[in-house]
């Protein structure tokens, strides 16, 4: 495979960096030069990330060393086409988000706006570090700052419950971080190497119970972030957190850095083959069929808007995770993808959530009657992502679940498919009353029976992410080219194994 | 040349504590630049030191010119010189840090304190550079005597604090002293590199076994290992700042390092991992310490106290990384001997800092802090992050290599410990940044004092002399973790025995 | 066995000793009591130090003729000198710390107004200090 060498991965991932340290710099008292860093920053790192999109579709991959520690152990940046397809979901997100924060935190004029948009950016930053690294130390180094950069975010209210969600929130990804470390240091003991490799590195370097234990780690350790079910608890409870955040912790940096780690994992350390040997991969998917299943009937009960869309996250996430656990080329291509769609239609469903909130103050599910005639950007713009989610064409959520059905039948496992008809269903079920409500109930009597929107800087982000939507279930290769990206990977993961 | 700046590193210091006297008794307000003055030169020469031992390896200096053995010498390879400097610039910083302390708490006792304050640092380098057994117990009872005196002029309880210490400190020297009249009777040689020839031969004397007993307790005992660490908080805990911020960095950690040298170069590798089994012990001991430091500091109110039993915890780290007696875990502990040094010299000079504005130091009195003191508090977050092993920082780099040594050897218990005492480390500083960052909008505070809610918030930080060295230990935390593999490429693996 | 005993007697007087400094240091409540423990306790390893140079039959280390004589020095008709060097400097480093534990045991004293540990901790417990 070709290697170029280059140092616009370090620029991407550093560019944010650099934006926070100005943010901070800024402070409060410039707050329109402060927005510009943010914005300037997020279009700079969407430039950086793109150019290198038609290298990457090249079949070549881009390397940059940051230090060597030992023979084996370095930071590493290197590019492929799935890291690749991550990178231009998260850079090419944070633009919309950075817009859209820019509404939320003057619109409902929030305290400590430097700090928020401080920590925003020190996400984005290890968000593209993690789509790049090529070891999984250099993931884990990103993905600790993460952790630790999302937490002002989660903590952004400084209320009682705000402090208890930050809490339980570290106590979930410390202590996953932490087994983590453990586990890629056995990695390093057993192979002496930590890289990335499609079809995975792991095989034949131990005993079946030792590779079956450390796959169990990475995934745990990964999986918290992922909210694979039994390690799902702090994402509802950090829902405390402002909005953006919210769409910034689901659709694009941690809950998908932690489905990304957790396919790295199945497909770049232990790989399909070792994985089939091993026979792990079933029980990998039932465990996300659980969660798939019982997030979705959480879903149901749910009142209060954010947190009904964040059982909706945990369950299409491990949608995602089953369809890398299937191990078969078209459920790949549907886990990938959706990584893609789920983050587009998921930030649109945030984004509405908060234009809701920050226009009408209104949380709850029940609360919603009749908003379609005030908002109808806002709702029809919630119908679209809610749709899509569900499964129907033509929007992107529909190619992703194509895959997973026909992954499903190409591993000859009936069961799943069926998994994931449950899930279309449940989501039909917990989405639709929402959009009927809003357009065809009586309204509500705070409703204001004209048009009256919330700030355009919230509402035009949404809608281009709900048309984003609509173009990539049409054309699923429109712009980003997330499709050759994903196929690209596939191919060199099924190549190898 | 660089020879004579080995000789510089002990003898400036050395002389120029002779001199703090006539400068104060002429004038006061001398004593301090002249000490930071002084300061720079061992930080120059160990550079230097250090950069002929990167360049041309390890030499020795001869004492007053006589050949060894019989003359004292002084022995630099990269492991003294990596500890020497960083001996020698956490002085000079916590020396300029000192002047507001010192004008602040004690006035009257400048002129004595700056005095000791050069014999410890003396003492300390004393006992990285010289290769000689028993020149390492005078420089062990220099540092130690200054630091007795040093404590004594702390706070309340300190005399009481400082009495214990004296006792088991004495103790400690005294076996240490033991362990050399014992291998001075099998061997009869002091210096450490003839010792290091002779010893292979009489591995099996009972009396070399009795040496390294005592050797151990004695060391055990001047690092706080646990159970031997009972003297630490007090003593620690009520020393003014300025001490605590030299002592909880130094002492423990030079006390480790002789450890090291002890165990790997006068003995050799197979005689201290194999034939005697003290690496086990070693081991478990320091787990018994990381989850007894750990639940102790869980347990204070006292952030200073807080921190003194974390340096409990953060020995335990050292041992460990000893005892797995393997290549990673070894470069650990050299690691950690520089990250901890910077890291707890950072977080007691923080305390300092906050002691001397707001005059608390309790926990959850510290709230507005970030307002207050918004570097600072930057600077102790940085470093807490440190501690809990948050990457880039140093913290991360020390504990990955720690456990890969416990992996390695297949120690899973002392694998977890390490991972367990990061996550009590998050615990412990995540409360502190929660009270100083979070706590105004608390319910209960917001009842019965909720006016202050909009009240703005003064900005009243540290003044300059502290603040500085502040941000550069906290800069240093960052720093030296991003360069950690630069670091243990050009030093710390030729510090680590070649038979590993 | 008496006559191991016997003719290692320097240790065992050194031993026991140490073994009376280290009792009052741990045992005795008098802060005084601890220090003179503390002394004994040196005193010990200074004297073992000072028995492991001695030879049966040597004598003092001084040599006549040292520097015109062309006769080898017989090593065995002298006693080692260098342990009693080394005690020179353990006596001084022992004098300096009982000199600043004395120090401290005054400022207890004015402190406490008692160096009895028992009660010192009493005050400490009622003060709250």
């Amino acid at each position: 495979m070709d290697v170029l060498y280059s140092s616009r991965p370090l620029w991407a991932v550093l560019v944010s960096m650099i934006a926070a340290f100005l943010i901070l710099a800024t402070g409060e008292k410039n707050r329109n030069i402060r927005e510009s860093w943010t914005i300037m920053a997020a279009l700079a790192k969407f430039l950086i990330v793109f150019s290198m999109v038609p290298v990457i579709l090249q079949g070549k991959v881009i390397e940059y060393t940051i230090v060597t520690f030992y023979p084996g152990l370095l930071l590493q940046f290197r590019i492929d086409a799935f890291g690749m397809l991550f990178g231009v979901i998260a850079s090419s997100l944070w633009i919309a988000t950075s817009f859209y924060s820019i509404g939320y935190v003057r619109g409902l004029n929030e305290h400590a706006q430097t700090r928020y948009f401080f920590a925003f950016a020190m996400c984005l930053s290890s968000t593209i570090g993690i789509a790049f690294s090529a070891n999984l130390l250099t993931f884990l180094v990103f993905y600790e700052i993460l952790t630790i950069a999302t937490y002002p975010l989660v903590i952004h209210k400084e209320s009682k419950e705000g402090i208890m969600g930050g809490r339980k929130y570290l106590a979930y990804t410390l202590t996953a971080g932490c087994v983590l470390l453990f586990a890629i240091g056995m990695i390093y003991y057993m192979t002496g190497t930590l890289d990335f490799k499609a079809g995975g590195f792991m095989a034949g370097s131990g005993s079946s119970t030792v590779l079956i234990m450390l796959f169990a780690m990475l995934i745990f350790g990964f999986g918290v972030k992922a909210g694979i079910m039994p390690m799902h608890e702090w994402l509802p409870t950090a829902m405390v957190a402002p909005t953006p955040v919210s769409a910034l912790l689901h659709a694009v940096a941690v809950v998908k850095a932690g489905v990304f780690g957790c396919l790295r994992v199945i497909l770049y350390v232990f790989g399909p083959g070792l994985l089939h040997d091993l026979g792990i991969w079933l029980i990998m998917a039932y465990i996300a069929s659980f969660t798939i299943v019982v997030a979705g009937f959480l879903a149901l009960g749910q009142d209060h808007l954010k947190r009904r869309l964040a059982f909706s996250t945990i369950n299409n996430l491990a949608m995602i995770v089953l369809g890398a656990a299937l191990l078969t080329k078209s459920s790949m291509t549907g886990g990938i993808i959706h990584m893609a769609n789920h983050a587009f239609m998921k930030i649109t469903l945030f984004f509405c959530a908060g234009a809701i909130h920050v226009k009408m103050h209104k949380d709850y599910v029940s609360q919603l009657d009749g908003l379609g005639r005030q908002m109808p950007l806002t709702m029809g713009a919630f119908a679209i992502g809610a749709i899509g989610l569900s499964g129907i064409p033509p929007m992107s959520g529909f190619i992703s679940k194509w895959f997973l059905c026909l992954g499903a039948l190409e591993a000859n496992q009936i069961i799943f498919l069926f998994v994931f008809m449950t899930s279309a269903m449940l989501d039909v079920a917990f989405f639709f009353p929402i959009i009927y409500n809003s357009f065809f109930k009586k309204p509500m009597d705070d409703v204001a029976p004209h048009f009256d929107e919330a700030p355009m800087f919230m509402v035009i982000p949404l809608v281009i992410t709900a048309l984003l939507s609509i173009v990539f279930g049409i054309v699923p290769d429109a712009f980003f080219r997330f499709f050759s990206l994903t196929s690209l990977a596939v191919q060199n993961i099924m190549g190898v194994g | 040349m660089a020879d004579q700046f080995a000789a510089l590193i002990i003898v400036v210091p050395l002389i120029a504590s002779l001199f703090v006297p006539v400068f104060g008794w002429w004038k006061k307000k001398l004593c301090y630049p002249w000490v930071v003055a002084v300061l720079v030169i061992p930080l120059i020469s160990s550079l230097s030191v250090l950069n002929t031992v990167m360049t041309t390896g390890k030499f020795s200096y001869r004492l007053g010119g006589w050949a060894p053995p019989w003359g004292i010498e002084y022995m630099l390879d990269h492991l003294s010189a990596f500890v020497l400097v960083i001996v020698s610039s956490i002085s000079l910083i916590v020396a300029i840090y000192s002047k507001k302390s010192v004008e602040d708490n004690l006035p009257e006792k400048t002129v004595p304190f700056y005095t000791l304050f050069l014999l410890l640092v003396t003492g300390l380098m004393g006992i990285v550079i010289t290769g000689d057994v028993f020149n390492l117990f005078v420089f062990l009872e220099i540092s130690a005597l200054s630091c007795y005196a040093l404590i004594a002029i702390g706070e309340e309880g300190a005399p009481m604090a400082t009495f214990n210490y004296i006792i088991i400190g004495t103790i400690g020297a005294c076996f240490y002293l033991l362990g050399i009249g014992y291998l001075y009777i099998a061997t009869g040689s002091l210096n450490m590199a003839d010792l290091a020839n002779i010893l292979p031969d009489l591995y099996h004397s009972k009396v070399i076994l009795v040496a390294f007993a005592f050797f151990t307790v004695g060391l055990a005992i001047k690092a706080g290992l646990f159970p031997l660490h009972t003297w630490l908080p007090d003593a620690y805990c009520t020393a003014p700042s300025a001490v605590s911020a030299l002592i909880a960095p130094l002492m423990t950690k030079v006390a480790a390092y002789v450890m090291i040298r002890l165990m790997f170069t006068v003995f050799q590798p197979n005689f201290s991992v194999n034939m005697v089994p003290v690496m086990p012990i070693l081991g478990w001991l320091s787990v018994m310490a990381i989850f007894w430091g750990g639940i102790k500091a869980l347990a204070q109110t006292d952030l200073k106290r807080m921190l003194v039993y974390v340096v409990v915890a953060e020995v335990g780290y050292i041992v460990i990384g000893v005892s797995v007696a393997n290549r990673m875990g070894l470069t650990g502990a050299i690691l950690h001997i520089m990250n901890d040094a910077v890291m707890m010299a950072c977080l007691f000079l923080v305390v300092g800092a906050i002691l001397y504005k707001t005059g608390t130091r309790e926990i959850h009195q510290l709230r507005h802090l970030n307002k207050k003191m918004p570097f600072t508090m930057a600077a102790f977050t940085i470093t807490a992050l440190s501690m809990c092993g948050i990457p880039p920082a140093c913290g991360f780099f020390s504990k990955w290599y720690l456990i890969l040594g416990t992996i390695e050897a297949g120690q899973w218990v002392w694998a977890a410990a390490l991972l367990c005492s990061s996550l009590i480390n998050a615990v412990l500083f995540f409360r502190v940044i929660e009270c100083a960052y979070l706590k105004p909008m608390e319910p209960a505070y917001a009842l019965n004092g909720g006016e202050t809610k909009h009240e703005e918030i003064q900005r009243d930080e540290a003044p300059l002399t502290m603040l500085v060295p502040i941000v550069i230990m906290a800069a240093g935390v960052i720093l030296l973790g991003i360069f950690s593999g630069k670091i243990i490429s050009s030093v710390i693996q030729f510090a680590v025995p070649a038979s590993f | 066995m008496l006559d191991y005993v016997i003719s290692k007697y320097n240790f065992w007087i050194y031993i026991i000793l140490m073994m009376i400094g280290l009792y009052a240091m741990i045992g005795k409540k008098n802060l005084v009591k601890k220090l003179i423990g503390m002394n004994v306790f040196q005193s010990a390893i200074i004297l073992f130090y000072v028995s492991i140079g001695v030879k049966a039959g040597a004598t003092v280390p001084i040599l006549s003729g040292h520097g015109h004589g062309h006769e080898a020095i017989d090593v065995a008709s002298y006693i080692n000198p260098l342990p009693h060097v080394l005690m020179l400097t353990a006596i001084v480093v022992s004098i300096a710390t009982t000199g600043i534990a004395l120090a401290t045991l005054i400022l207890i004293y004015r402190k406490y107004n008692t160096l009895e540990e028992d009660e010192i901790l009493k005050i400490r417990k009622e003060t709250g200090a």
